[in-house]
């Protein structure tokens, strides 16, 4: 067989990673509200092969409401980053679009996103929204986009700067032109990156949300609410609510984290020939 | 000296006012997220009496919190009063809000104090460590550490740490600060230390990878630079080498980077306190957020900004202060 190098692997790798990702999406997606529903008769089972990360204390087995929590985590984490991105793009690139004003006013706009800690931020967003799954987006979404946006106003005023830029004015470009030509193929590979290593955050900051009781309502399936329901059957003996499906959330995480990493080797012009 | 105090005072002034005008921005910003919320905050407080009430006394309830006034009269009406000190009564509690602050604050205090040096001390150390043993063995491994520790959620690790510590091992407290069943003012300093190491100890995991990775990434430019080279010419130890030239200029970094983390300290300790059911300000913030409290909900989101404004600004002052390459390039 014929040796792979370092860049085949880092596809490969990807290639199965986001399978993975995908896979426990759908999988999770695809579980029926009723199969989630327990019956009383198995409440507090410790793991065992009908149920591998037990019963909660209703029943319900928990393996499926993990993965099914999963899914809705990965839902969330997704939109909100998605949002973020788009704010940060839109807020980086104005911040750099020359005026001194608009430059400080949005440098202003950060501190103020920084300077009240993110977990009371997002607390208060979904207090406004009336607690429910909306507030949580808008929350993760609001909080998430400051260290993109300085990223991408760098980027922008050090490229603004380029010769080649200078000489295709002179050329009588256009500024949407040069926008098209110039700037975007330098800044997509930012943008993606970026995005791509804030959705595990904005995964585990929904489930710390939902874990305070912020996020989700109780009935959704999510890791946040089955931890903070295990919470209070800990000195029971309950171990396995408690530590399996947070084990799984991490493994999630640092899957898509890992996963970031390798697309960032493949996206990203400086690391592309490694 | 003359030179470095006005200096001092001019840079002091300038993030003063940067400091009040982001506070003023976000009793703005919170004032209006929680008038924007479905929650009726007259039903939560006559809720909160637990008697009926009659529609004339709720008209009176009402007409005393301003509730018909247009949103900019009350916001001006409220920020008066917050500038005289009264942050209002916590529907939850039923006490005045500031004395709430006041109390929680403490222990809140003596927890990220714990955390923030903690993590501080053992970040820094580690990251001597990966950035003097560079790319070796005991780098890879504290490095993957770091990144492993950075992606575990908080609340789980208390979790975790909590089954293991408390339920199994019976070495630490279920929770709170105190005993149970013991008098407040009987409790001995030594059974609150006790009662705090475990959450310190969750809350400065979630923050040491930060500044280990920072430290070991300066300490690998200080190594790599040419007066290091010149200073193993001359026949220098590593260990002599890390004292004279490292640690002079990496501890100015790593501090202020400690001090910008305010931040993230507070929202950490919002969650490490309800894990541990520690009774500080975060834990009644997100008390405050599920039971409707507003003016509670207010006053520590105002508190957390005026905290983390504070370390924002130890972290501007000694970058700029004490750092002696941005001291020079000013003049």
């Amino acid at each position: 067989m014929k040796k792979l190098n370092q860049r085949q692997k880092t596809v490969i790798l990807t290639v199965i990673m986001a399978v993975l990702l995908t896979a426990i999406y759908v999988c999770g997606a695809l579980i029926p509200d009723e199969a989630v529903n327990g019956s009383f008769l198995d409440a507090g089972q410790s793991p065992s092969f009908a149920h591998p990360f037990g019963t909660d204390t209703l029943g319900r087995d928990l393996l499926l409401r993990t993965v099914k929590g999963l899914s809705v985590s990965m839902t969330v984490g997704l939109a909100a980053s998605v949002i973020s991105g788009v704010i940060a793009v839109l807020t980086g690139a104005a911040a750099a679009s020359g005026s001194r004003l608009a430059d400080s006013f949005i440098g202003w706009l950060i501190d103020l996103v920084m300077s009240v800690p993110h977990t009371i931020l997002v607390m208060l967003i979904s207090f406004a929204m009336g607690r429910e799954l909306k507030g949580l987006l808008i929350g993760i979404a609001a909080t998430h986009w400051c260290s993109l946006a300085r990223v991408i106003r760098g980027e922008v005023l050090q490229l603004r700067d380029r010769h080649y830029i200078a000489v295709s004015r002179k050329l009588g470009r256009s500024s949407a032109w040069i926008l098209a030509h110039h700037l975007l193929p330098h800044l997509t590979p930012q943008f993606l990156v970026g995005l791509i290593l804030m959705f595990p955050h904005a995964v585990l900051h929904e489930a710390t949300v939902s874990f305070l009781g912020f996020g989700l309502s109780p009935e959704q399936p999510a890791i946040g609410i089955i931890l903070s329901e295990s919470m209070r059957y800990l000195t029971a003996g309950m171990w396995w609510s408690a530590v399996l499906p947070g084990l799984t959330l991490v493994l999630i995480v640092l899957l898509i984290d890992k996963l970031g990493d390798c697309l960032k080797m493949i996206i990203d012009p400086y690391t592309v020939q490694e | 000296m003359k030179g470095t105090v006005s200096r001092l005072i001019r840079i002091f002034f300038s993030y003063g006012v940067r400091l009040v005008s982001l506070l003023l921005a976000v009793t703005v910003v919170t004032f209006a997220l929680v008038s924007l919320s479905p929650v009726d905050p007259v039903q939560q407080y006559i809720l909160g009496l637990g008697a009926a009430v009659s529609p004339e006394q709720r008209a009176e309830i009402e007409d005393y919190w301003g509730v018909n006034e247009p949103p900019a009269e009350r916001y001006l009406g409220w920020l008066s009063q917050v500038l005289h000190g009264n942050l209002g009564e916590s529907s939850l509690y039923r006490r005045p809000v500031a004395d709430i602050i006041g109390e929680r604050f403490r222990g809140s205090l003596a927890l990220m104090l714990c955390a923030w040096v903690l993590s501080g001390v053992t970040g820094f150390v580690l990251g001597c460590v990966m950035g003097m043993y560079k790319d070796r063995l005991p780098d890879r491994i504290l490095k993957k550490v770091c990144y492993i520790i950075s992606s575990l959620p908080t609340f789980w690790l208390g979790l975790v740490f909590l089954l293991v510590f408390s339920v199994q091992l019976g070495w630490f407290p279920i929770g709170f600060s105190a005993p149970i069943g013991v008098l407040d003012s009987d409790v001995t300093v030594g059974q609150r230390i006790y009662h705090l190491l475990l959450p310190a100890f969750t809350l400065s995991l979630m923050s040491f990878a930060n500044i280990a990775l920072h430290t070991r990434q300066k300490l690998s430019d200080v190594l790599g630079s040419e007066y290091v080279l010149f200073a193993r010419a001359r026949g220098e130890g590593e260990w002599t080498i890390l004292c004279r030239h490292g640690l002079r200029n990496i501890l100015i970094p790593a501090l202020t980077l400690q001090f910008a983390s305010f931040a993230e300290l507070f929202g950490g300790s919002v969650i490490a306190e309800n894990v541990f059911s520690y009774p500080g300000l975060g834990s009644a913030a997100a008390a405050a957020g599920l039971n409707s409290d507003v003016p509670l909900l207010l006053g520590v989101t105002l508190f957390s900004a005026l905290f983390v404004g504070v370390g924002n600004m130890i972290a501007n002052l000694l970058y700029g202060v004490i750092d002696p390459h941005i001291r020079e390039g000013e003049r």
